[in-house]
């Protein structure tokens, strides 16, 4: 079933366009990976689908809804949650700060969810009383992706979760976004560690220069020689 | 001697509580709406002028119509925002920050409009002074000093452990992030007016009781107030509560010290350039302000 259905995006940041004419279909229970070279617009077709960027063309379809144009709060709202590469954490905020403030949409009780969320990253429970911008990279990354999972989200948009971390990191968060995965949470993510994010997807995209180049299963991609030679470091 | 320092000290931790109230909604105003309000002061003697205005309309004393005095100053801020500084919102800040020099404007006028230019106070006759180890201090300065205390603990209590508060400290952090999160921005913007125009009405009421009225009671504390802001990291509401106690304690020493090591001069007319000075050498050496890192 597919959740996500962006069509033909055109648009950018107000000069020439940057995407010219991607599409991105995501299922309902996967994980799917954005990979291509510097500069091919992938962060920017994240950013498109929450409507950080202005689309000239193109619609996107969320579950049964058409979404094209609404604002990032709204898509939370309807249970999409995007989360940024860089500045992704309120840096004076202590942990579980940021955890409540991702909750801020809800009016329920989300403590069960907080408690889910230590689960799956312990070391957020040990340092909840810890200011968010006095973290590693990692925690940091962390303390973002669980801020988005409050809502209990449906899609989560991850822009380079690993971008800047060590192997260890790295590794972990994968883990981490499979361990997402399997409960019950449908992954977009545009990564760097090509190779890597391929490993752990159901399928992926090759951008470049704006539009879809390749498209099959994170293995085959992996696999590909042509994507190989051109991405993959031979 | 060390009594005279004293003396010297409480006098700058009053003047310092005058100008943590304010310097406080201006350290907020800028870690959300992102430019420095230059209409705080004169928001502060429009609180301090509706204190007035509610004691002759109903013979109440000063305390009952404090809270009449911190709701109107919300008020006239929701207004301004509403009327003037909502629709600059996607503009620069410095075009915000003029705008709000013509709000500083339209308020001293109106405070002179209606009330007129004349020097007032709240209730004439002198009390003396309570005395305690040779420090004198009055009655309403030490209910100044108790109420600062009071406010910023009440202050504190809302911004660590409300949702509201802790939204506009993440709002203070990243406007951006807060957006994508789903905080709800306008809420937390109109939080930060009445919390920023109630403790400066707050203020202006403490600094007419502690001096007199007059229409440039708060703009002529501006620059106090703004020194404040900067020493303590601008966009940080504590680091300005602090800052305005070293402007505060650092103007009445420098201006008092002279004489009380012998001098037959004084420095009082310069606390406004004791003040500039340290604003400029902060500015010089460490613009993140005192404590943190952050810039």
């Amino acid at each position: 079933m597919t959740l996500l259905a962006a069509e033909k995006l055109r648009g950018g940041y107000g000069g020439a366009d940057i995407l010219n004419g991607t599409t991105l279909r995501v299922g309902a229970s996967e994980i799917v990976v954005i990979v291509g070279p510097n500069g091919a617009g992938k962060s920017t077709a994240l950013k498109a689908l929450v409507g950080l960027v202005s689309l000239r063309e193109g619609r996107i379809i969320f579950g049964d809804e058409e979404v094209t144009g609404l604002r990032a709060d709204q898509l939370a709202a309807r249970k999409l949650c995007y989360v940024p590469q860089e500045k992704n954490v309120f840096a004076s905020l202590t942990v579980q700060e940021n955890l409540e403030m991702g909750a801020f949409l809800r009016r329920d009780d989300f403590s069960a969810r907080m408690e889910q969320i230590f689960d799956l990253f312990p070391v957020l429970k040990e340092r909840r009383r810890q200011a968010a911008g006095t973290m590693s990279g990692g925690q940091r990354q962390m303390v973002a992706i669980g801020r988005a999972l409050m809502l209990e989200p449906r899609l989560l948009l991850l822009d380079e979760p690993t971008a800047g971390l060590s192997p260890k990191f790295t590794e972990m968060i994968f883990t981490k976004i499979v361990e997402i995965n399997t409960m019950g949470v449908a992954v977009l993510m545009v990564e760097q560690n090509a190779r890597d994010a391929l490993a752990i997807a159901h399928r992926g995209y090759v951008l470049v220069m704006g539009q879809n180049r390749f498209e099959d299963t994170g293995p085959a991609l992996a696999a590909n020689p042509e994507v190989a030679h051109m991405f993959l470091g031979g | 001697m060390l009594t005279d320092i004293l003396q010297l000290l409480i006098y700058g931790i009053l003047l310092g509580s005058v100008i943590a109230l304010s310097a406080v909604g201006v350290s907020l105003i800028f870690g959300i709406l992102r430019f420095a309000h230059f209409a705080h002061g004169d928001l502060m003697t429009a609180g301090a002028y509706f204190a007035l205005f509610f004691m002759t309309a109903t013979g109440a004393s000063i305390w009952l119509a404090f809270p009449f005095a911190v709701l109107a100053a919300i008020l006239v801020a929701l207004a301004f925002d509403r009327v003037v500084y909502r629709r600059l919102r996607r503009t620069r800040p410095v075009i915000l920050l003029i705008a709000s020099i013509g709000v500083a404007f339209i308020l001293r006028n109106a405070v002179l409009v209606i009330w007129g230019p004349d020097i007032t106070v709240y209730e004439s006759g002198i009390k003396p002074p309570m005395r305690f180890l040779g420090l004198r201090i009055k009655e309403d300065q030490l209910i100044i000093i108790i109420g600062t205390v009071l406010l910023v603990i009440l202050l504190s209590l809302f911004l660590q452990r409300t949702r509201m508060g802790k939204a506009m400290r993440a709002m203070a952090d990243d406007p951006d992030l807060a957006r994508i999160t789903g905080i709800d921005t306008d809420r937390v913007i109109l939080w930060t007016w009445v919390i920023g125009a109630g403790l400066a009405a707050a203020g202006g009421v403490f600094l007419a009781l502690d001096t007199r009225l007059q229409p440039t009671l708060g703009w002529d504390i501006l620059l106090a107030i703004f020194a404040a802001t900067i020493l303590g990291g601008i966009g940080k509401p504590y680091g300005a509560i602090a800052g305005a106690m070293v402007v505060g304690i650092s103007a009445e020493l420098g201006a008092g010290l002279p004489g009380v090591f012998g001098a037959d001069w004084s420095l009082t007319s310069y606390k406004p350039a004791i003040t500039f000075l340290l604003m400029v050498a902060m500015l010089l050496w460490r613009p993140q302000g005192l404590v943190g890192g952050r810039a």
